[in-house]
């Protein structure tokens, strides 16, 4: 196992090189001089060339490569060219919150859909099967941004039920500790305030997770049957009581490995994507943070942030493999 | 001279019977999905429109009338107004051709460029298979609509340069696919019997791997245009698409977004047509994996 | 004596081992063929017989090239094949053919049984298209079956079937020499015996020759000529066929002989009758318990009797 584990390290590695040059270069290729843009129309060209020099941009493109390794291993992510703030200092917030996001809409998708799956597959053709699955061909057809609008539009503009933007109640903010807002508010003893992060998360999380639930029931339900179709569970089946739940349990284990496949991509796919519904929630999350670097040529802003969540991306896929080496034996041995 | 031990076979099969090539099978099997033929309805439909959108539709995609802003469905405007009084149905129609062209378009250049690398990446393994994959996995490490982004944001919004950008991130799904599939076709028995014939690397391509090959890309292809369309809206939401007047279907969305309140059906409908053409693409998608895998699943 | 065939010289293939390890390395190698020469004549069927894992079908690869041998020579029409470039080696294709052992395996479930059938004609470039055809539908009717199957696709054959067609297929460019891989291993019984003797009429209709590839004994005897025994690599024994089944020399010719089932339900009845006589090793020639061990240096073959080689030493 620990010979998996060293293996599969060492593939990460050209992995991650890669995608540092691929994030250098894109941003290297971003027409418009940063210097300029920075200091704006009015700059002489004196300034522009004085802060090119101190950005380091006039070195060779292989130096600025390397210093940034050098600076990325230390853990500097950079200097924001618009707060001035160490990126990684500034980062954590928009992180956490769009995490608190994902891992809310993921949890959604996978109680919703497996359990879907799993009764789908049991009742085979039934008048649950068949709408469940058509919600879930709907499901992932809808653009998240469509729907994230719709719900904001009926729901909270419309009936006022729900809160339309923000994390929480911007009269009553949150004291971020972890930036986690659902462990802060139980940190500090604020029942109320946990129940107003609650009220904020519904919305732009159902929104997310409709297309992973969608997707992981679908898979849930095929692999089912699948297992279900086997002679061993035909034989248990034809026993008797209690099989629902024999074959909740077994067929799950067997499902396990296409599951987990599906949550792994899906997780990439949310925080990319969740710059969408942040961009309409008004959610301060690592997708916005994005997004507004790049209309403002916040050149190391958005190499950060987007290398930041392609690890992350790829560190999730990494431990599921792993998941799946320790789950199943036959694995490790390809 | 001996007599050949079996001139009369023990025919399993009777005489003349009707000839089944594995596509004609797919095909009687698709007709019995009901879901499937919905779906290839509901694309020839919007085909229909986005061809034919200058006959169909009522006024002119530019057609301003400032009179007229938000109004809510009527006789005359089925679909309302937007906030430049133009008639919602005719830009949605427009915007079929807009988001049929990116989908179809994007995702044919995927598939090729898609296809070249994981053919020779399958076939003749080792090094080169070793780069080309390690790429791919690169370009996988990124979240698609990230990575799109970034690629718009480099070459400039537009409706071209998201078309080229959600192209782009499709190759190593394409390529990925083929890849597996010449793999295993490679270790077939008649890949080392058309080489005892004396068959040319080349030949044996495309007469034996490529064949086995058009069944996924067929499937993966049309998922591929549904997903393509609704990241093209996406771009066009952000404003890294289509820019202003074009009618593209999430640009329309980013546009209205501000009169939600006032002026709903100018939000509602063009998301509709967003997810009735991906449903389409899907419900197609599906019936075309169920007629043809099975069978075709060597 | 005219020159054979086909002349096999030390054809050797070994396989790296790598250890599983991140780097990968050579750790050792698999000799799956250790040097073994032989030659066919023209006109006979050579069998080769032996246990899983011997390195039979692995030499019969190596003929064509399918395999890339680690040394030796094939001498076919005096030409070294392993020397030829791949152009060259690509034409000389045309004469020697290969029958495979699984006929589900080795016709492409796609293609027409027209189209397999015309492929070698097409990869050769013999004939215009109207030419092609008419080949297709005689060869149909050579191996048993019928013109009008042509149009048909392999999933609607039988085993047996099937593999008529894969010998059509080998015949297609009239070939001299047919390697044949297993070509019933994965039949049924009765379609076996079939399937020999359609290739043993063939045989004498075309004048060919043929390398029959088996484990099965009997099946080997059936058609063979002569006969070589190979284990682990290399050919303990070669003679001629009825040599082999009542004057085997080799300990593990012998062996294989004696597991060989008696298929007479009188025979354990006490019956006198001894089932398989063996030979006895000229006394100028001694075998070690070398050819039990694969690596150690191991004897090659040696005409003991005229045209009766066995793998010893001289004394």
């Amino acid at each position: 196992m620990l010979n998996y584990i060293i293996r599969r390290t060492f593939m990460l590695i050209p992995v991650l090189i890669g995608m540092t040059l691929v994030v250098f270069f894109i941003i290297r290729a971003i027409p418009g001089d940063p210097a300029q843009i920075i200091l704006g129309q009015q700059a002489t060209k004196e300034s522009i060339a004085q802060l090119t020099k101190d950005l380091g941009l006039d070195q060779p493109w292989y130096v600025q490569y390397f210093d940034y390794i050098k600076s990325l291993i230390t853990g500097d992510l950079g200097e924001s060219l618009r707060s001035h703030m160490s990126i990684a200092d500034e980062i954590w917030p928009y992180l956490a919150a769009t995490l608190e996001l994902t891992i809310v809409a993921m949890l959604i998708a996978i109680v919703i859909g497996v359990n879907a799956g799993i009764i789908s597959a049991w009742f085979q053709n039934s008048w649950f099967d068949y709408t469940a699955m058509v919600i879930a061909l709907v499901g992932i057809s809808i653009p998240v941004f469509w729907l994230g609008l719709m719900e904001q539009w009926f729901f909270s503009l419309n009936l006022g039920w729900l809160p339309s933007t923000g994390r929480d109640n911007v009269r009553d903010p949150v004291e971020a500790i972890t930036h986690l807002y659902l462990i802060d508010t139980l940190l500090a003893g604020r029942f109320d305030q946990f129940m107003e992060v609650i009220r904020h998360l519904i919305l732009p999380s159902i929104a997310l997770a409709t297309i992973p639930t969608a997707i992981i029931a679908r898979i849930t339900r095929s692999s089912m049957l699948e297992v279900m179709g086997a002679d061993y569970i035909r034989t248990a089946r034809s026993k008797g009581v209690k099989m629902f739940w024999v074959v909740y349990k077994h067929g799950l284990k067997n499902s396990i490995i296409p599951i987990l496949t599906i949550i792994g991509l899906q997780t990439g796919l949310l925080l990319g994507g969740a710059i969408l519904t942040e961009t309409i929630f008004g959610w301060p999350g690592i997708g916005r943070y994005i997004y507004d670097a790049i209309s403002f040529r916040d050149y190391p802003v958005i190499q950060s942030g987007i290398l930041v969540v392609a690890t992350i991306f790829i560190l999730i896929n990494f431990m599921i493999d792993l998941v799946y080496a320790a789950i199943d034996p036959r694995i490790k041995y390809n | 001279m001996a007599e050949l031990a079996t001139k009369k076979p023990n025919l399993v099969i009777e005489q003349e019977e009707k000839v089944l090539s594995p596509w004609r099978e797919g095909w009687q099997r698709f007709k019995k999905n009901k879901g499937a033929l919905v779906g290839m309805v509901t694309i020839l439909i919007f085909i229909l429109i986005a061809v034919f959108a200058p006959l169909l539709a009522p006024y002119g995609v530019n057609d301003q009338s400032l009179a007229n802003r938000n109004l809510p469905p009527s006789a005359s405007h089925w679909f309302g107004t937007d906030d430049f009084g133009r008639d919602i149905l005719s830009r949605i129609f427009f915007g079929a051709r807009i988001s049929l062209w990116v989908g179809f378009v994007s995702v044919l250049g995927s598939i090729i460029v898609g296809s070249l690398f994981g053919i020779i990446a399958g076939y003749y393994g080792r090094w080169i298979d070793g780069i080309i994959s390690r790429i791919f996995d690169i370009m996988l490490a990124f979240p698609s609509i990230l990575l799109a982004i970034a690629i718009v944001a480099v070459l400039g919004p537009s409706l071209q340069n998201a078309l080229i950008a959600i192209a782009i991130i499709n190759i190593p799904n394409f390529g990925r696919l083929i890849r597996s599939k010449v793999l295993s076709v490679k270790q077939e028995e008649y890949i080392m019997a058309a080489k005892a014939i004396g068959m040319k690397d080349s030949r044996i391509l495309i007469s034996h791997v490529l064949p086995n090959c058009i069944t996924p890309i067929i499937i993966q292809g049309t998922m591929a245009i549904a997903t393509a369309i609704i990241d093209a809206a996406a771009l066009g939401f952000l404003g890294l698409g289509a820019q202003p007047p074009t009618p593209e279907w999430g640009k329309m969305l980013a546009d209205s977004r501000q009169y939600i309140v006032q002026a709903p059906w100018t939000v509602i409908f063009p998301g509709v047509a967003i997810m009735l053409t991906v449903l389409g693409f899907n419900l197609l998608g599906d019936g075309l994996r169920d007629a043809l895998d099975p069978k075709m699943r060597d | 004596m005219s020159t054979p065939l086909l002349q096999v010289e030390g054809l050797k293939k070994s396989f790296p081992i790598t250890s599983g390890g991140l780097l990968r390395k050579n750790v050792g190698e698999n000799l799956a063929v250790d040097g073994i020469s032989f030659h066919v004549n023209e006109g006979e069927t050579l069998g080769i017989v032996g246990e899983s894992g011997c390195g039979k079908s692995t030499t019969g690869k190596m003929l064509l090239r399918l395999i890339e041998a680690t040394d030796g020579k094939v001498l076919f029409k005096n030409q070294d094949l392993l020397t030829l470039p791949p152009e060259e080696m690509r034409k000389m294709r045309r004469y020697i053919q290969m029958i495979f052992q699984d006929p589900y395996a080795s016709l492409n479930p796609r293609h027409s049984i027209e189209r397999i059938l015309e492929e070698p004609l097409v990869v050769h470039g013999i004939g215009n298209a109207a030419e092609r055809r008419k080949k297709v539908q005689e060869m149909l009717e050579v191996v048993g079956l019928s013109p009008y199957h042509a149009k048909r696709y392999p999933h609607q054959f039988s085993g047996g079937q099937r593999q008529r067609i894969g010998i059509a297929r080998a015949l297609m460019t009239n070939p001299k020499l047919i390697i044949a891989d297993e070509p019933v291993s994965a039949l049924d019984v009765s379609i076996q015996s079939q399937i020999l003797n359609l290739l043993k009429d063939l045989q004498k209709e075309f004048g060919l020759t043929f390398i029959f590839i088996s484990h099965n004994l009997g099946v080997v005897r059936h058609i063979s000529d002569r006969v070589g025994v190979m284990y682990k690599g290399k050919l303990v024994e070669l003679a001629p066929s009825e040599v082999i089944y009542q004057k085997a020399m080799h300990p593990y010719t012998q062996q294989l002989l004696s597991s060989v089932p008696i298929p007479d339900p009188e025979f354990y009845h006490g019956d006198k009758r001894q089932a398989v006589t063996f030979g006895k090793l000229p006394s100028e020639f001694i075998i070690d318990e070398s050819w039990k061990t694969v690596g150690a240096k191991r004897p090659d073959l040696v005409e003991v009797e005229p045209g009766h080689y066995i793998a010893c030493y001289l004394k």
